[in-house]
């Protein structure tokens, strides 16, 4: 549009610029805190500036892919007959970047959520001993997450989306003195292994059966209706697997609430705008696969509605701000995913694209509410409105987003996944509609419990470093966070007041999703229902989030009605829900400890130890018998050799007078 | 006048059983001696128990050839002359040097 169209160098300099700075960290600027610092930083800016580029250049294109083509990385031909076990399928591994509407918003976001948390982290992490060490971590991330979104081979999406949940492991797990920071990295890395297992097998099956791992193949191919109905359907569904795990999608939802452990720049960039993205940025990458299953996209429709009505109720209980936020996270994600699964592709990432921004703004808020008064914990905060004025204003701006009031970027993100899903499936808007009112209810609970009414004086920090909130709690009084902090709170305000308007559902108006469509393959594009800006839907929503704030303001600071009489009415429904209904409680010590440990792994072990240890020191203590027995022979001594072979000349002998006939 | 003569009838059969019941004797020295020299001997004795069995069969079997016994056991003996010498020299060098030609503690090369 204003550039000329960006060269293919450019747009890998935006991969290999976090890779930069991770390796100038780890060789270099370790021992220099500030300065690794400010290595990232550097990197992510420029990264961020290249990524407007790449969306100035799919602008020009309409959307549709740049002519990049792709590089062989890796064949094996079947011409050799070693590798008749392939069964006469060659393999071929080309990367390549596929750039089009899709991947250059998702580069945007990262780039942009990625370069404001880095600033922020400056001031979260200051004084912290891994100061160098967190950088390091983040720009690995960083680079995972822009090779996902950028790269046209699923086999290499694969590869980085594992990097990715490496970066988010060694995120979580960043304070790993903790055991619950360690407890919380192991559990998110296992819970979403889970998950990628079914990746990968659909990885496999696809390539056996398209012979190729280039998604604009794979795409034409799906649609050309050259596979069967059950192979697109478990090819899809393997895909979702794989999305369900690193979107935190039920059931395998309970690592993130978890992930909390770690920094809270890292729950904002990787646990809110990012990585949980990724499984709703694969479903969109794969779409046109989805499409061709009625099956699949209804699956997907359904799990990601009731994760979303799921996890709000766990949001309403919760006392810890951040935990609130967290499954505020899945109760969206699990929007988006429901908004894929009724077809409307350009709803969900445009609400990706809103979310990103207005969570990425809530969690550095609550980071820096924890910066001052050194917890999460939202019953001892209160009244912090007059301390941290400015946290307050762009809390409120990222709260109000987040519920969907008119015109905030929120409101028309989440009102276009309503259209779809009053037109597409009236069960999946009702819980939609619930899911608003209860949005509505738990943020501004969380506003109110924190920034209302009587500051409770906090709590000497324990979340992991200790330098911050602690001296602060000693003063009595908390106060705003550094300029480091601010800014970029400020900045995350803009986009979650205003980036709504980039895609409005009037004509000529809906420029993001004119740029999303550009990214699917013709026939495909062609089958995307458009839904007319509904206003009685438009209405209802914002009449329930207005209820759904009244609520809150009449319990928490009206006090109206009493938080502890309701919970004592809602009696075993509040202890159910606040116990997360016992999911982690199922996972943990009903399948693996008693189920897993107990029975099959000790079956297991039982084999191991009686089998496979016999058979292999079987294996050693016969070869070492005979081995002792053999080595009598050789004695080294002549006469016994010769001895030895004087009888059996003779033996031979005897044996040939009685056995050869004359 | 008619004295009893002693006739000496030698047969194959005889040498034969000499030389295999030398051969014998020799094969026991040299692999039950433990001392270096009687396994020479030993060795000798094999030697000269094989040249007996070449001797009588020229003398007493039919062959178109009969020299080539009594050429094989020349050859033998002059075999045996220079391996008694060579054998001899190796047991006096290894007795200088370690005082003793007994077998067993000769065993340097033993794994």
């Amino acid at each position: 549009m204003f550039l000329p169209e960006i060269p293919e160098a450019a747009v890998w300099a935006i991969l290999f610029l976090p890779v930069g700075s991770l390796l100038t960290i780890a060789f270099f600027t370790r021992p220099f805190p500030k300065l690794s610092g400010y290595v990232t930083i550097a990197a992510m800016a420029a990264a961020f500036l290249l990524s407007l580029w790449v969306l100035d250049s799919v602008i020009e294109t309409d959307g549709h892919a740049l002519p990049f083509t792709s590089h062989e990385w890796l064949s094996v031909s079947t011409d050799n007959p070693q590798l008749a076990f392939l069964g006469g399928q060659s393999l071929y591994v080309d990367i390549g970047l596929r750039i089009d509407g899709l991947s250059a918003i998702m580069l945007v976001v990262v780039t942009s959520v990625s370069l404001l948390v880095q600033f922020y982290s400056q001031g979260y992490m200051a004084g912290d001993g891994g100061y160098s060490r967190y950088y390091m971590w983040m720009s690995l991330f960083t680079a995972a997450m822009l090779g996902l979104v950028m790269v046209d081979s699923i086999l290499i999406v694969y590869v980085f989306w594992e990097l990715v949940g490496l970066g988010s492991y060694l995120l979580i797990g960043f304070w790993f003195h903790k055991k619950s920071a360690g407890d919380a990295a192991k559990k998110a890395f296992l819970t979403t292994r889970f998950g990628d297992v079914g990746f990968l097998i659909g990885i496999l099956l696809i390539w056996t059966k398209t012979d190729t791992f280039n998604i604009p193949l794979i795409q034409e191919i799906a649609q050309s209706g050259a596979l069967t109905d059950t192979v697109i359907t478990v090819f899809a569904l393997c895909i979702f697997a794989g999305a369900v795990g690193k979107s935190a999608q039920f059931p395998l939802h309970v690592w993130l609430p978890d992930a909390m452990e770690g920094p809270t720049p890292v729950s904002a960039l990787i646990h809110a705008a990012t990585m949980v993205a990724a499984g709703v940025y694969l479903i969109a990458r794969m779409f046109p696969v989805f499409q061709a299953s009625e099956e699949a996209l209804r699956t997907v429709a359904y799990v990601g509605g009731f994760t979303a009505i799921f996890a709000a109720t766990m949001g309403i209980v919760s006392a810890d701000v951040k935990r609130v936020l967290a499954y505020s996270t899945l109760s969206q994600l699990g929007y988006m995913v429901m908004a894929l699964g009724l077809g409307a592709y350009v709803a969900a990432i445009f609400h990706l694209f809103t979310h990103a921004f207005f969570k990425a703004l809530l969690f550095l808020g609550s980071g820096s509410v924890n910066h001052a008064t050194g917890t999460f914990d939202m019953r001892k905060m209160g009244g912090l409105r007059k301390y941290m004025p400015i946290t307050y204003a762009t809390f409120l701006i990222g709260s109000i987003s987040l519920v969907g009031i008119f015109p905030f970027a929120g409101f028309w993100s989440k009102d276009e996944i309503l259209v779809s899903a009053w037109n597409e499936d009236k069960l999946l808007f009702f819980v939609g509609m619930a899911v608003v009112f209860m949005t509505a209810f738990y943020t501004f609970r969380a506003v109110f419990l924190t920034f209302h009414g009587e500051y409770k004086g906090g709590e000497v920090s324990d979340h992991g470093a200790p330098a911050h909130g602690a001296a602060n709690a000693h003063h009595g009084k908390p106060h705003e966070s550094p300029f480091t902090m601010w800014a970029p709170l400020v900045i995350l305000a803009i986009p979650a007041f205003a980036f709504g308007l980039w895609n409005m559902p009037f004509d000529g108006m809906d420029r993001l999703g004119h740029l999303l469509e550009g990214a699917l393959p013709h026939e495909s594009e062609e089958q995307l229902h458009h839904f007319e800006f509904n206003f009685a839907i438009a209405a209802a929503s914002l009449a329930l989030a207005v209820v759904g704030i009244g609520l809150a303001y009449a319990i928490y600071m009206a006090k109206v009605i009493s938080a502890e009489s309701l919970q004592k009415m809602w009696g075993p429904v509040h202890t159910l829900v606040e116990n997360r209904y016992y999911m982690d409680n199922l996972y943990e010590n009903v399948i693996i400890r008693d189920l897993l440990y107990r029975n099959v792994l000790r079956g297991l072990q039982w084999f191991d130890t009686n089998v496979i240890d016999f058979t292999v020191n079987g294996a050693a203590q016969a070869t070492r018998w005979s081995g002792d027995r053999l080595r009598q022979l050789q004695s080294g001594s002549f006469q016994a050799y010769g001895t030895v072979g004087f009888a059996g000349l003779i033996v031979a002998s005897v044996l040939m007078l009685v056995l050869v006939e004359r | 006048m008619h004295s009893p003569v002693l006739t000496l009838v030698l047969h194959l059969e005889e040498v034969l059983i000499v030389g295999a019941a030398l051969f014998a004797i020799g094969l026991y020295v040299a692999l039950s001696k433990r001392n270096a020299i009687g396994i020479l001997m030993g060795i000798e004795l094999m030697l000269n128990a094989v040249n007996i069995t070449f001797l009588g069969f020229a003398r007493m079997s039919v062959s178109e050839d009969p020299i080539q016994g009594h050429v094989f056991a020349v050859f033998v003996i002059t075999v045996a002359a220079a391996e008694a010498a060579v054998a001899l020299a190796l047991a006096v060098a290894i007795y200088k040097h370690r005082e003793t030609v007994n077998i067993d503690q000769i065993d340097l090369l033993r794994w």
